[in-house]
């Protein structure tokens, strides 16, 4: 049973505290549930998930998070740490036994088995090897019969019959020397511990060098702070994270890293976001500005509410996205899950095989050699490295773009980004910073600029799109009192029209104005010099006369060329897609080394060119903003989402890139490149290890070359095979961002 | 004695074929008042390994993770694109609600651990 704390927010009286607990108790599981109302805490009793109680409460009608730490981590290192620990201890107390045993067997130290002070010594060195082979060796025979009963075959398995089959031999020549032939008289005392010793050993280092796999995880949640300055009753106090409750107010100063998520309500400052989104510079905020958990305040002292708590806090979220992301599979590695399904009783095949061939072959004198060539075949076989080959290398890859402010949803988004042709980017937000400022104002004969620009953002005040945001910013900074409108209307891919002063009124594009049968003819040479020049210019018309024009331009990302550089570089042929004219959208993509555009498309039409040119062929990816592009972002093979920072919606695509640079695309796809690579490495390695040392163990060097593989060099050798392919796994976390180069 | 060994080791072949790929063992079912089965997670096998759940009804597995191995570590339902890392010493509860019947193989990264989840 376990206790599970809870923030509840939305509780007024002592009745709502009657309703939380019995929500709390009526769910199955729950032995006891308290509600504090003063510290608007709940503590559960019970065997039962938190977000089941969580959905409870709200189900109730008020807000709940848990309140958790990250201890868990901390107690996952301790308990790997006793582990790595008892492994090293294991490996000490079979290796006091090995060494000197395989010491004296080379150095022919140890008496003759056949003899009268020989039988007793090797009877005592026999029952040594047992007493190691159940301290040091006795979870792999726990393992091998529990597998055995369900009907699976694990490592364990061949650890187990290895070993065990080597004393088992041996102490029939100790206690039976006449049941087996003279020639065939030797024991592998020896060979059994040292075998313990070595895999023990391989287990501990592999589990050292998995330990720098899950570095990426380990960093973030190293940035959630273990306490926090909570303001209660107008006093300070320092209270540990997992105390903090939803709705309390937060002190914050210089240097201090936020330790949960909420709404600034006093003071300033700027915050360095760079451990999340990978941006440099700090960003700025102020009085109603979000704040979230993990990131560092890097000059003001400021106020803030808390709003998101324990697993709820984006950083949570990134790590449990990462973390899901790097245990899940692609395709690539299915096919050596079924090979690993069905591996260990195939080598348990070949071992009885081989023992059968020697069998046959050498006759009871070569008994010796089928006993060594069936123990060195079922040591020697190591599905550990087969299986470790994909997910270690994932698990590495994903941590890495993590690392980049990369999120990756899942090992398959990984390999499709690894296979991308063509690569789709959404102009505004994506190529541009987007956020259009107003850049010329053309007013038609009879007009003055102010007068268009009164008009334009009258007409565009009601509009939520961001050129009508950027015409009544534009207003608002020369003072210009708007009119008020009715009426209002947007018109999807045109523009909008109102009625203002009980005249309608137009802003839009040309096909706005030829839909109106409004004359654009004598400002149309100039609209199209403004597009040329990458503008957006919009024409204003009230009735039917026309007013002006107004051009709004959206900047280009300093970075946007350099990347589309690097994509183009990688191979993919980048298009750019944009419900702009098709004159702004030229500009643009010239001005960035884009040959491909397609423009004047309407939002609900950008998916519909994803799939033309998946028709064509080939894998395509999309990169949009996540929210007005989810169709196409799920339309494409790959989804980038790209976002302005930490409020992106995480898990909105099958990449989400937290920081607005379009070289995140770029590394996404390197790290996947570099990802594959390794895991092909891996398989490779894997593959070659296996199916050269198991004909290799069964002897088939002895015919050519006379020699016969020793079990210990196989024990070795399996031991190290997981270590080589986490270690190889381990090399993608020297990957670069090429945004510098 | 030559042909006994011959034999026996054949026969062996035969129990490893019979034993490890064509014969299933016995599926635990979820109780009747249950909408969860608990799944000990230690010694390189799952316990239950083989759990019998109807289609269209969401199931909760609740994994018990005992084994400190990194082995131990992830439980990876391919079929469902579901995987989870399991604490030590603590239940890590999986809800999914298999649509269609049929056999679905659940398991560590390694493969090593081996669980089939049979909807019926």
């Amino acid at each position: 049973m376990s206790a599970t704390r809870l923030s509840i927010s939305g509780m007024s009286c002592a009745g709502c505290v009657t309703s939380v607990e019995q929500a709390l108790q009526a769910v199955p599981g729950v032995e006891q549930a308290a509600v504090n109302f003063a510290e608007h805490t709940a503590t559960v009793e019970g065997d039962v998930s938190a977000d089941k109680l969580v959905e409870a409460v709200k189900q109730a009608g008020y807000d709940a998070a848990e309140m958790k730490g990250q201890n868990a981590e901390a107690d996952k290192e301790a308990a790997e740490m006793a582990h790595y620990r008892r492994l090293l201890r294991k490996t000490a107390v079979a290796g006091l036994l090995g060494v000197p045993l395989v010491i004296g067997d080379m150095g022919g130290l140890l008496p003759a088995l056949n003899t009268k002070l020989g039988q007793p010594i090797w009877l005592l060195l026999g029952l040594l090897t047992l007493g190691v082979l159940i301290y040091a060796g006795g979870h792999f025979f726990t393992g091998a019969w529990k597998a055995f009963r369900v009907h699976n075959a694990n490592m364990d398995t061949l650890i187990a019959l290895g070993t065990g089959s080597a004393w088992v031999y041996s102490m029939v020549v100790v206690l039976f020397p006449e049941t087996v032939p003279t020639l065939a008289q030797h024991a592998y005392f020896e060979a059994a511990v040292v075998i313990i010793a070595l895999v023990n050993l391989g287990g501990a280092l592999e589990m050292r060098a998995r330990g720098k796999t899950s570095e990426a995880i380990r960093r973030l949640i190293g940035l959630q702070p273990r306490t926090a300055r909570v303001v209660r009753e107008g006093k300070e106090q320092d209270v540990p994270i997992d105390e903090v409750g939803l709705g309390e107010t937060l002190r914050i100063r210089p240097g201090e890293r936020i330790p949960v998520d909420g709404d600034m309500i006093d003071g300033h400052s700027s915050v360095d976001e760079s451990m999340l989104t990978g941006e440099p510079l700090p960003v700025a905020k102020q009085v109603g500005d979000e704040v979230v958990a993990g990131t560092i305040n890097v000059s003001g002292t400021f106020l803030f509410q808390s709003k998101r708590i324990g697993a709820d806090t984006v950083l949570a979220q990134i790590i449990e996205m990462v973390r899901r992301a790097q245990s899940s599979k692609p395709a690539i590695g299915r096919l050596v899950d079924k090979v690993a399904g069905v591996f260990v009783p195939a080598v348990l095949l070949v071992a009885v095989a081989t023992f059968l061939i020697w069998y046959n072959l050498g006759g009871p004198v070569l008994l010796s050699h089928a006993i060594v060539a069936t123990v060195t075949v079922l040591i020697i076989a190591c599905p550990c490295a087969l299986g470790l080959a994909t997910p270690i290398s994932i698990m590495v890859g994903v941590g890495k773009a993590a690392e980049h402010g990369i999120l990756i949803r899942n090992g398959e988004a990984l390999q499709q980004a690894g296979k991308l042709e063509a690569i789709v980017l959404d102009k505004t937000g994506t190529v541009t910073v987007g956020r259009p400022t107003v850049t010329h104002l053309v007013p038609a004969p009879d007009y003055s600029e102010e007068q268009l620009l009164q008009l334009a953002a009258s007409l565009e005040q009601g509009s939520e799109h961001p050129l009508a945001h950027a015409i009544v910013e534009a207003a608002k900074q020369r003072e210009i009192t708007l009119s008020e409108i009715q009426q209002f209307e947007a018109i999807t891919g045109q523009g909008v029209s109102a009625r203002l002063d009980g005249e309608p009124g137009y802003l839009g594009n040309a096909r706005l104005m030829q839909r109106q049968g409004i004359d654009i003819g004598e400002l149309e040479g100039q609209a199209q010099q403004l597009a040329g020049q990458a503008q957006t210019p919009m024409y204003l018309a009230r009735g039917q006369r026309l007013v002006g024009i107004v051009a709004v331009a959206d900047p280009i990302k300093a970075d946007s060329s350099a990347a589309i550089r690097r994509l183009q570089q990688l191979g993919l042929k980048v298009i750019m897609l944009t419900g702009d004219s098709e004159a702004t959208a030229q500009a643009v993509a010239h001005q960035v080394g884009i040959d491909a555009v397609i423009a004047e498309v309407l939002p609900q039409d950008k998916n519909r060119h994803i799939e033309q040119l998946q028709q064509q062929g080939q894998i395509v990816a999309m990169v949009g903003d996540g929210i007005n592009d989810a169709p196409a972002l799920a339309q494409a093979d790959v989804g980038f989402a790209i976002g302005s920072g930490t409020d992106v919606a995480i898990e909105s695509a099958d990449v989400t890139l937290m920081r607005g640079s379009l070289h995140g695309v770029a590394d996404a796809i390197a790290i996947s490149h570099a990802t594959l690579r390794n895991i092909k490495q891996n398989l490779f390695g894997a593959f070659v290890y296996n199916s050269l040392g198991i004909p290799v163990a069964a002897g088939i060097l002895y015919p050519l070359m006379g020699v016969m593989l020793n079990p210990m060099i196989a024990g070795a050798a399996m031991a190290m095979s997981s270590v080589t392919v986490v270690s190889n796994a381990n090399r993608l976390r020297w990957f670069k961002s090429g945004a510098q180069s | 004695m030559i042909w006994l060994v011959n034999l026996l080791g054949l026969v062996l072949m035969l129990a490893i074929v019979w034993w490890f790929w064509l014969a299933k063992p016995a599926s635990v079912q979820r109780r009747a008042d249950s909408d969860s089965v608990d799944i000990l997670v230690d010694d390189g096998v799952y316990t239950p390994s083989r759990i019998e759940v109807p289609a269209n009804q969401p199931i909760t597995l609740r994994f018990l993770r005992k084994d400190p191995s990194p082995c131990a570590e992830q439980v990876i339902f391919s079929d469902f694109n579901i995987s989870a890392e399991l604490p030590v010493d603590q239940y890590k509860e999986i809800t999914l609600t298999p649509q269609e019947k049929g056999e679905y193989d659940f398991t560590c990264q390694m493969q090593m651990y081996r669980g089939t989840l049979v909807v019926t």
